[in-house]
Order: C-alpha cells, then structure tokens, then sequence
C-alpha cells in the first residue's frame, strides 16, 4: 500500500471517530501549544526587558558614572556595605570626566529624590523629583507635550523653572494649561516651562510621576549634599564610541581618587549590560524549564495516543486479518497505524500551533509584552508532535503487524 | 479416486492442475501437546474445478482451508499452487500469493463497515499496488459481475445479507485469481439467499473460474462437482457427482 493510501485511509479514521480521535490529541496540542506560547513570552519578554526596560532605565549606548551601579538584584551585604562606603560623585568629578572624555557624547548630571509638589490646594506625592542638567531630556529622549525645556544658561544660574512628567501635570493641573503657573517643591516656587509626553510605563511601574528642575537650582539642595551629583550620564553615537568613553572615565575618576593599580574602582560605570545579564539569567531559568513542560506534556500525549492505537489495534483485529487475507503485507499494516498516529498527532499540533499562536495575540492585546511567535518554535512544534505521533505508534502498529490473520479472523 | 498420476517428491505439476498438496500435514502445540490437525493430506484440484470440502469438526478441513488459502504454513509435505510451490515461502510472498491467486469469501462476509461497496472491492487493489482510477474500473466490473451496479455506493449495513455476501465475491474475484476459497459462504444466509448466492457461484464456475469452498451442508455441497471428505486430519472420500 503506497504512503498516500496509508495516509488517506488514516485521515477517514480519525474523521469517522472525531471524539475518540479527539481525545488522543489533545496532549500533543497541549504540547506544541504550550511550546509556541511560553516561546513566544520568553521572547516578548526577552524583547521587553533588552528593549524597553533597558533602554528606558539608562538609554542606547548610554552609561552612568555612579557611586554605585543603579539595578543591583541578589547583591550581598558586605557588597552593599563596601559600596556606602564609597565617595561620592562630586560636580567637580563630573566636570572633570566630561572634560577628558575625547569621543562625541553628550553628557548630562542627574540627582533624584521622593518629593510631594504642591499647586494651589492640590499635592502630588511620591514624584521623583529628578535635579539634572539641560541635556538630560535628549539623553533620555524626554520630548515636550507642551512648552520647552530649560537652558544651558537658566541651568547654569540655577533659575527656579521646572518640567513637569505627564501624570503630575494631570494630578495638579488636570485640563488646564500648566505653563506660566507655579508649583512649589520643597517650599521653593518653581514656574512651569513644560510638561512630557506621556511615558507609559514599564513591568507596571509608572514613568510619568516626576518632575525635572535645573541641576544647580534651589532644589538640588533637597537631593544631595552640597557639591554632590548622583550620577553623570554619558551617551555615545555608538557602542565601540561608549566604550571608548567608559576607558577615560575610568582613568581620570581612578587618578582623582588616586587608586593603585591593585585597587578596586570605587565608583560605577553603569549600563544596561547589568539590567540585560540579570535577565539573561533569568530566561535562561526559563528556557531550561520550558523544555521540561513541553516533554512531559508530549510525553503524556504520547502515552495517550499509544493506549488509543493499543485499543484501535485491538477493536479493529478482524479488520486486520481481513486485510492481510486479501494481501496486506506487514508493512503495509505497519504504515497504516503509524500513518494514523502520526495523523492523530498532526492534526494536534497543527491546532496547537493555531493555538499557540492565538494565545501569543492574545498576550499582545492584552498585556504590554510584545510577545511574538517564533518560526522556529512552530517547526519544533511540527516535528516534536509528528514524531509523538510515530514514536506513538511504532508499539501498537508492529503489534497489529505481527497478528496471526487466522487468529485475527476469527475473533469476534 | 482420480484419474491423475500419483505425485512423488521432486515432481512438479502438471499444468493444469491448480492446487496441487503432497502429504500436507500440520501439526500444533497446544501447551506442551501436539496435535495433528493434518496428517498426510494429498489433493490435486484441476483448473475449473468445483470442489466442495465437507467433514465434521475437528477433522482437519479449516486446517486445510488455512493452508490452501496462504494464511498458514504446512509443518511438513508440499503444496504447489499454480505451478507455484508456495510451502516454503516466507510472510510477505504469502501475502503476494494471496494477493494474486486467491479470493477469499467468508461466512460472516467480512466487509468494512465504514466503507463503500466499491471501496471494499478495492482493497485487494489497493495492496497489489494499482493507481485509483484502474482501481475503480476494475473494482466496477467486478460489481457488475455479481449484479450489484446499482449498489455501488451504498455501505454494507445499506443491503442485505445477500448484497453483502455478493460484494464479497466481487471482492474475492477482483484481482482474478486463480481460486475462489469460500468458507461456509451460505452460514449467514437463510435458504432462499444461500440459493441465490450458490447460483452465483455456478455461472462464475460457468466463466471458467476454479472454486473451492468448505461447507458442513449437504445440499450445499451438492452444488459441487466433486466433494472431497475429511476426517481425523486425512482424506476419507473423494467423489465426483453429478452437478
């Protein structure tokens, strides 16, 4: 019997019991569905973490000179106790960075605390109130819904003028204009020159309760001791470019402290490497576990549509007989099973694929990752479940191979 | 007995003769015992015969029927079909065998439930290895040799226990073999169908088509032309008889 015969004979089968046949996919359809949709979170929010949470947290080809590094998970106590004894980053270090640092890139201080702001009878509470410099919003890539930025010049001379994040220009302002108007952060009037386009947020944190005044106004004294700057940012046109820079900020921050060549840094140089490795752990967790599901339940549904075949062998042995009598050979048999496991699996995974790609939409719609299915997990998937399928089969089929088409015949 | 020459080891048949067995025995091992279902049967069956095999049960005749039909291997003697010694061939030639030179007609008819007339008469075709259209005309004439044109289509639980019985005779004969092998073919019938089926055989027999067929019915057997007896695994009698 050709393939295609044994293929079509199989196809009829499983169409004239559709819930019997029904029933002995569904495990390779949980498999393959459950192998594209957990691939397609990994990836999503693989994609999410490198992407956005990355680049939101330091930027593309940005670093921080820090007095230590901002995203520290699992960091033991002795490391924590080493790092606030640290100095810390002083205005004269940045400068002196900036100054040594040979490759364009624009640079830009930046000093965050909790603050309430105020306006009329109204409070903002828990705002990061962010000091920095003026190249802070293009680094950052901040853009303006209204107004503008400050100055180099009102930086430099410390004027009193704030940019508001989205949410606290609602929370103060709700559809009224903010600009001209004054807030007051730390008891000190700041006038409106701006507000940010609406940020969204990241893994549910929001990215709009803040507010950015001039690094050397009157707030800064509500952030950091006189003198002293949380970090200095740095962002290159490249990354072969931010290297370069990363080298002669740590030279000149190493002499200023004046480190021996045994010493440790004493300071962070910052990127979104940290953030990016601490994830790659963790999906590496993730795709070693994955695999573990996906096995078990093909296991399952391995082991399912074996006891189906096992049951069909036995339900169909006449027909078996019958079929060798008019001159089926072993093989012939053979092919008929497996060609109808196979089938069985197939048809399971090709809905788990439509499934799996369904759920993979549905994770789009409704959450924020950009979860997106992957080719080569719906490859897997055909081959794992046809090979389910075979692997399924190759036991009963040989069984119904080796019948006796006497003894087949002549059961009832 | 027969007018034919005795067979010796080492002989090949005559050209004519379509079933030839020499000192066919079988023996089985049931738990620790032997039984010997078959103990020496000789059979020579011309081309165009009618033969009926009668014998009460136990006396060998299914044996015989197994061995004649393919489906099972001799433990000693010979058993030439069509010029063909087929006793020491392996699985896969005898399904060949089976494929090409016998039809089987069963007493409970054996039909797919689930498939067509026409389906069903194409099975043996379907393993000889032909393309579906050749399949389908042959699979048609075949029908239409049985008087079933009509019924093409229609499932087996769709007609009656004499269409069934029918649509299995196409099927035997589709692949034009050289023997008609039926086992107790009117067991499922009443008298008027088993009638009706009997004349189907005669106008086969009639077109020239070898037919053997184990019956334990006298009236039945006496459809045949010759009526060969076996008991306790030999041959008791072996007569010719006015058809």
């Amino acid at each position: 019997m050709p393939v295609f015969e044994a293929v079509r004979l199989a196809l009829q089968t499983i169409r004239a019991q559709k819930l019997k046949s029904g029933f002995s996919l569904l495990g390779v359809f949980i498999g393959v569905a459950s192998l594209i949709g957990a691939w397609s979170i990994v990836n999503g929010v693989n994609r999410y973490m490198t992407v956005k949470f990355a680049q939101t947290l330091y930027g593309v080809n940005t670093f921080q000179l820090r007095r230590r590094p901002m995203f520290t998970p699992n960091v033991p106590d002795s490391v924590w106790r080493a790092w606030r004894r640290r100095p810390r980053i002083r205005f004269s270090d940045a400068e002196a960075v900036t100054a040594a640092i040979t490759a364009p890139v624009i640079t830009a201080w930046q000093s965050d605390d909790n603050v309430s702001v105020f306006y009329g009878g109204k409070e903002a509470r828990d705002i990061q109130l962010t000091a920095a410099s003026e190249r802070y919003f293009d680094i950052k890539n901040l853009r303006l819904a209204v107004g503008r930025a400050f100055t180099a010049q009102e930086n430099r001379s410390g004027v009193p003028v704030v940019v508001l994040g989205d949410a606290v220009a609602k929370r103060l302002f709700a559809d009224r204009n903010p600009l001209v108007h004054s807030v007051r952060i730390g008891g000190i009037a700041y006038r409106v020159i701006g507000v940010v386009e609406k940020q969204g947020s990241v893994l549910g944190f929001p990215l709009d309760r803040f507010v950015v005044v001039p690094a050397l106004s009157p707030a800064q004294g509500l952030v950091n001791p006189p003198g002293v700057v949380d970090a200095l940012l740095v962002k290159a046109g490249s990354d072969e470019e931010m290297r370069e820079a990363m080298d002669q900020a740590e030279g000149v921050m190493r002499s200023r402290r004046h480190l021996r060549p045994n010493q440790d840094d004493n300071f962070s140089l910052d990127t979104s490497e940290g953030v990016q490795r601490f994830w790659a752990g963790i999906s590496r967790i993730l795709i070693v576990v994955l695999p573990g599901v996906v096995i078990v339940s093909l296991v399952i549904g391995g082991i399912v549509i074996m006891n189906i075949m096992l049951m069909s062998v036995a339900e169909r042995t006449r027909e078996i007989g019958l079929r060798k009598s008019l001159g089926a050979r072993r093989r012939d048999v053979l092919r008929q099973f497996l060609a109808e496991s196979s089938a069985i699996a197939s048809v399971g995974a090709a809905f788990g694929i439509v499934a799996g790609i369904g759920l993979t939409f549905l994770i789009n719609a409704v959450s924020p990752l950009p979860a997106s299915v992957s080719p080569v997990s719906v490859l897997l998937g055909v081959v794992m479940g046809t090979g389910v399928g075979v692997l399924a089969g190759v036991y009963p089929a040989s069984r119904a191979a080796r019948l006796d088409p006497i003894a087949a015949l002549r059961q009832e | 007995m027969s007018e034919l020459q005795p067979f010796r080891t080492g002989d090949t048949p005559l050209p004519n003769i379509v079933i030839l067995t020499h000192k066919l025995t079988r023996d089985y091992d049931m738990g620790g015992e032997t039984v010997r279902a078959l103990r020496g049967v000789s059979l020579q069956i011309k081309q165009n015969e009618y033969v009926a095999v009668m014998g009460p049960s136990g006396s060998g005749k299914s044996t015989l029927m197994n061995l004649i039909g393919c489906l099972d291997t001799p433990t000693a003697g010979e058993y030439w079909l069509n010029g063909q010694q087929v006793s020491n061939l392996d699985d896969d030639q005898l399904a060949r065998i089976r494929n090409k030179e016998i039809g089987f007609v069963f007493q409970t008819f054996n039909l797919l439930p689930r498939a067509t007339a026409l389906h069903n008469v194409e099975l043996p075709l379907i393993y000889a290895g032909l393309p579906a259209r050749e399949r389908r005309v042959q699979a048609t004439r075949a029908l239409e040799r049985v008087g079933l044109g009509d019924r093409m289509e229609h499932r087996p639980n769709e007609l009656s226990g004499g269409q069934r019985q029918r649509v299995a005779i196409a099927r035997a004969l589709v692949n034009q073999p050289s023997i008609l092998l039926a086992d107790e073919p009117t067991g499922n019938l009443d008298s008027a169908t088993s009638a009706e089926i009997m004349g189907v055989f005669r106008g086969l027999h009639g077109q020239g088509q070898t037919i053997v067929m184990v019956t334990h019915e006298h009236d039945i057997a006496a459809h045949a032309a010759r009526v060969v007896t076996l008991r306790d695994g030999v041959i008791a009698t072996d007569q010719r008889q006015a058809a």
